[in-house]
């Protein structure tokens, strides 16, 4: 059983999905800062992908120097404030903190880092003066965490942006994906539109590249392309059933909950198949969501869940409960699901294999697939020359993000096959230089 | 239970923590709250001359998350009438005769210090202190540190008070001098019966960088202050040995500065002061910390095997000498206990960047090293060490061997030219300038 009542208005929306790393005050900010030790060749900054002086603009919020904190990350990191609140920083930055040692609490690195970007948002404050304009076009497709941070990035440096996105609002899945009591929507929009102020890149909303013509204009407005596309829909298990009326897959349905908040659906009874951070997000969202009974079901053992720990523990401390080494053999149902038909599982010489004779049902009215997305083969395919590995990743030429076509970089989930935001910032970052380069090279 | 009681030149009170001539003990109210709660002397916050006192009177140094790490006033003496105090000593007396009620003067004339000595005594005081160490606003009358910076000042209004006094008088110095002990010395030849020390310290605390003025603001202009507080006790330790140290001409001495909890009263006890007073710490945490004052120091004496406290006073003074005395054979270098190091490098940063370079980092691990060749023993690296006990400092001579620099100079082998072989430094490794580049 869950705790949570189905949320009616957006005020019992917010209350359920009570926010993890709410922003600190100044007082709670100025103790926490006085905490650092400023050591040297900080192991936070090692652990994090984008490598933010962290020791550095923590001492600059304790000596209320914050813009120059502010401007420390950004020149890191620019989503400094989302980051703050969406990366696993148990795992990262904080996982790292010398505190962790002596048993002291780690310092609380990201909400440090959202405090003192969420003040440079508030006050709008003008931290970056772009270079003088270089006279370089470059397209950005996509206007998530990737193309949002290559497009800051370009800008800086001179070129003119135009990033290009199919959806109606920016940020991808920082804003369709990440679970509500990590960062509210309005945070998110927040820092694109501080960030586009300061940078005046244009974003084309609903403007999706579907064919290869598309491709081919590009080419002929840009000098450069940068290409952030991320993933697709969730993949397709193969399971009978999977078209019911009830069966989501875990993109689809975070989405949903990020766009119709407290109106989103829920079923009484929920079925999350997968091991994953996103099983764990839908997990926890379906019970905050006022779900009954939420089960989280995962092919193999508990300890060989990909899932962070702490994630886990959220979702259990929410009410969902974990089924372990079992596999769906079908969804049942004849419009809409009504339940999944399992098969226990056990791995011999390191390889899984059900038991026969173990199949049982768990009746359910929701389904929620977290078990990965697929890549965007089709549209990498519309342009020429690109290559992808086996599994639909980007490939690289170098380690600046530019593919085999010459003129295109990329960076984010299309590269990396999905990790945090964080990466796609660092990586997107990276790939904004290596288009400058080459475009400065080419020059002469 | 140990005896805590104390007697400081024929003042006697119940215990030796006693409230410094201050805010704290502006009324009677205060000082009946402060011995309720378990003071046992309250020196009354300085009777004398008719003054009018600003708003805005307190500044304070922060410190990361501590607050008021050094405290500066420039509040004066007492501006309550002079009959509302007497009756109010005489109130307070009522209630704890045993306890010590001193009466902090300030007046100018010979008149003025016979007439007030009388009142307060009249009233019930059981000691008089002399308030020559205000070193703001009373100063530029002439009074405060003005007396307590001339010696035979200080001699002559000592004796004045002398003349008439039946209470024991102690005279309160100013640390805003050169060498501490040349007033002293005036308040023995002034035939007082105990110093205390130190008054705050002439002080700014800082600039509002936005209004471009000093802490605190008075109506957009500010003036020195006297500093004071957690910040000031190494200063005034310092002054306390030198007095306690004379070999002619020691008072009993009221140690005050900076004292905050029980280990601070036991420094200052060690150090040669008969009792402490204590300000900012009530100013900042109420009356209350008397209670850890009292058991630390209970604790402490019974761990020593200390039964009255006057067995402690001046225990660490044979300890403290001058630079010549000290051994030149000691020898200790830093050692890193693995087991307990968190990996912040401080200690390599601190000893590369402002010591000598002799902690080195390796590929394997983040663990720093010592390289003991380049270490002076300093005591640097584990100082900023955040770990207790992670590095230590340990003995490498053999503990025989003894020469001080004063021998030296008397067997004739200390350097004396600019380039001398027999200079301390000169086997010493230090890196090459140009490896400034090489480093991170």
């Amino acid at each position: 059983m869950t705790d949570f009542k189905r949320p009616a208005n957006p005020q019992e929306f917010e209350e359920n999905f009570e926010q993890l790393h709410p922003i600190m005050n100044a007082t709670q900010a100025h103790y926490e800062s006085s905490r650092c030790l400023f050591c040297h060749d900080a192991p936070c900054i090692n652990a994090c992908p984008t490598e933010i002086d962290i020791p550095l603009f923590i001492r600059q919020i304790n000596t209320n120097n914050l813009s120059g904190a502010a401007k420390t990350i950004y020149e890191s990191n620019w989503l400094g404030n989302i980051c703050g609140k969406v990366c696993p920083t148990e795992v990262l930055c904080e996982g790292a903190c010398v505190y962790n040692h002596q048993e002291v609490k780690p310092i609380e690195i990201g909400r440090l880092q959202s405090y003192a970007s969420s003040v440079a948002i508030n006050r709008n404050k003008h931290l970056f003066e772009k270079a003088l304009d270089n006279g370089k076009k470059v397209a950005v497709v996509g206007a998530g965490p990737a193309g949002i941070s290559a497009a800051c990035e370009l800008a800086l440096l001179g070129c003119m942006v135009t990033v290009y996105e199919a959806k109606e609002l920016p940020s991808g899945l920082a804003l369709y994906g990440v679970a509500p009591y990590k960062i509210l929507n309005d945070t998110v929009l927040e820092e694109v539109e501080y960030l586009q102020k300061q940078f005046g890149f244009h974003i084309k909303y609903q403007h999706p590249l579907q064919a290869a013509e598309d491709f081919e204009q590009l080419d002929r407005a840009f000098d450069a392309v940068f290409l952030g596309i991320g993933l697709g829909s969730t993949r397709e298990l193969q399971l009978e059933g999977e078209s019911l009326d009830g069966c989501w897959g875990a993109v689809e349905f975070i989405e949903m909950l990020k766009t119709l908040q407290h109106k989103a659906m829920v079923g009484k009874k929920v079925v999350v198949l997968g091991g994953g951070n996103t099983a764990m997000d839908a997990a926890s969202e379906a019970c905050r969501l006022g779900a009954e009974q939420v089960v989280l079901a995962y092919r193999r053992s508990k300890d060989e869940m990909r899932a962070y720990e702490f994630e886990y523990e959220l979702a259990k401390s929410v009410g969902a409960v974990g089924l372990w080494n079992v596999t769906p053999l079908a969804i049942l149902g004849e419009e809409k699901v009504v339940g999944v038909l399992f098969i226990e599982t056990r791995t011999i010489d390191k390889k899984l294999e059900t038991i026969p004779g173990s199949d049982y049902t768990i009746d359910c009215d929701m389904v929620i697939k977290a078990t990965g997305q697929n890549k965007q083969k089709a549209l990498v395919q519309l342009i020429p020359g690109i290559q992808t590995d086996p599994s639909g990743r980007i490939l690289t030429v170098n380690d600046l993000g530019q593919t085999h076509n010459a003129r295109y970089f990329t960076g984010g989930d299309a590269m990396n096959g999905g990790k945090e935001v964080v990466n796609a910032v660092a990586e997107a970052k990276v790939a904004a230089r290596g288009i400058h380069q080459y475009l400065t090279e080419n020059q002469g | 239970m140990a005896d805590l009681s104390v007697n400081l030149g024929g003042i006697s009170s119940p215990n030796p923590f006693w409230l410094a001539s201050a805010p704290p003990t502006n009324s009677g109210y205060q000082v009946m709250k402060a011995f309720d709660q378990g003071w046992g002397g309250a020196v009354w916050k300085t009777l004398g001359v008719p003054v009018v006192n600003v708003s805005s009177r307190y500044g304070a140094v922060n410190y990361r998350d501590i607050r008021m790490m050094g405290f500066n006033n420039i509040e004066l003496i007492t501006d309550r009438p002079l009959k509302d105090n007497l009756k109010e000593i005489e109130e307070v007396k009522k209630y704890f005769p045993e306890h010590a009620v001193i009466a902090s003067l300030m007046v100018e004339s010979r008149e003025e210090w016979h007439q007030i000595v009388k009142d307060v005594e009249n009233a019930g005081a059981d000691g008089l202190e002399l308030n020559f160490g205000c070193p703001h606003g009373m100063c530029e009358r002439g009074m405060g540190s003005a007396v307590g910076q001339e010696p035979n000042v200080l001699e002559t209004i000592t004796s004045w008070v002398k003349e008439v006094a039946h209470t024991p008088v102690i005279v309160k110095l100013t640390p805003n001098i050169t060498d501490i002990t040349e007033p002293a010395l005036a308040a023995h030849k002034g035939k007082a019966d105990a110093i205390s020390l130190i008054n705050t310290i002439q002080s700014l605390v800082g600039v509002d960088i936005d209004q471009m003025v000093p802490y605190p603001i008075v109506d957009g202009k500010s003036t020195n202050g006297g500093y004071c507080g957690p910040a000031v006790k190494p200063i005034a330790q310092n002054m306390v040995k030198n007095c306690a140290q004379l070999e002619y001409g020691r008072l009993p001495i009221s140690g005050i500065g900076g004292i905050e909890n029980w280990r601070d009263v036991v420094e200052y006890l060690l150090l040669g002061a008969t009792n402490v007073q204590v300000c900012t710490a009530v100013m900042h945490y109420g009356f209350g910390i008397v209670r850890d004052l009292e058991s630390g120091l209970q604790q402490y004496m019974k761990d020593k095997g200390f039964q009255t406290v006057n067995e402690m006073v001046g225990k660490a003074l044979g300890n403290v000498t001058s630079w010549e005395n000290l051994n030149l054979k000691y020898k200790i270098v830093a050692e890193i206990h693995q087991e307990k190091c968190i990996e912040c490098q401080l200690c390599y940063t601190a000893c590369e960047d402002g010591a000598h370079q002799a902690i080195g980092l390796s590929e394997k691990s983040r663990i720093p090293y010592i390289i003991e060749e380049n270490c002076v023993g300093c005591n640097l690296c584990s100082l900023v060490c955040p770990v207790e006990e992670c590095i230590t400092m340990e003995r490498r001579d053999n503990g025989q061997e003894q020469i001080t620099w004063k021998e030296r100079t008397e067997n004739g082998t200390i350097p004396t030219t600019f380039n001398d072989p027999l200079a301390g430094g000169r086997d010493h490794w230090v890196p090459d300038p140009k490896d400034a580049f090489n480093k991170e």
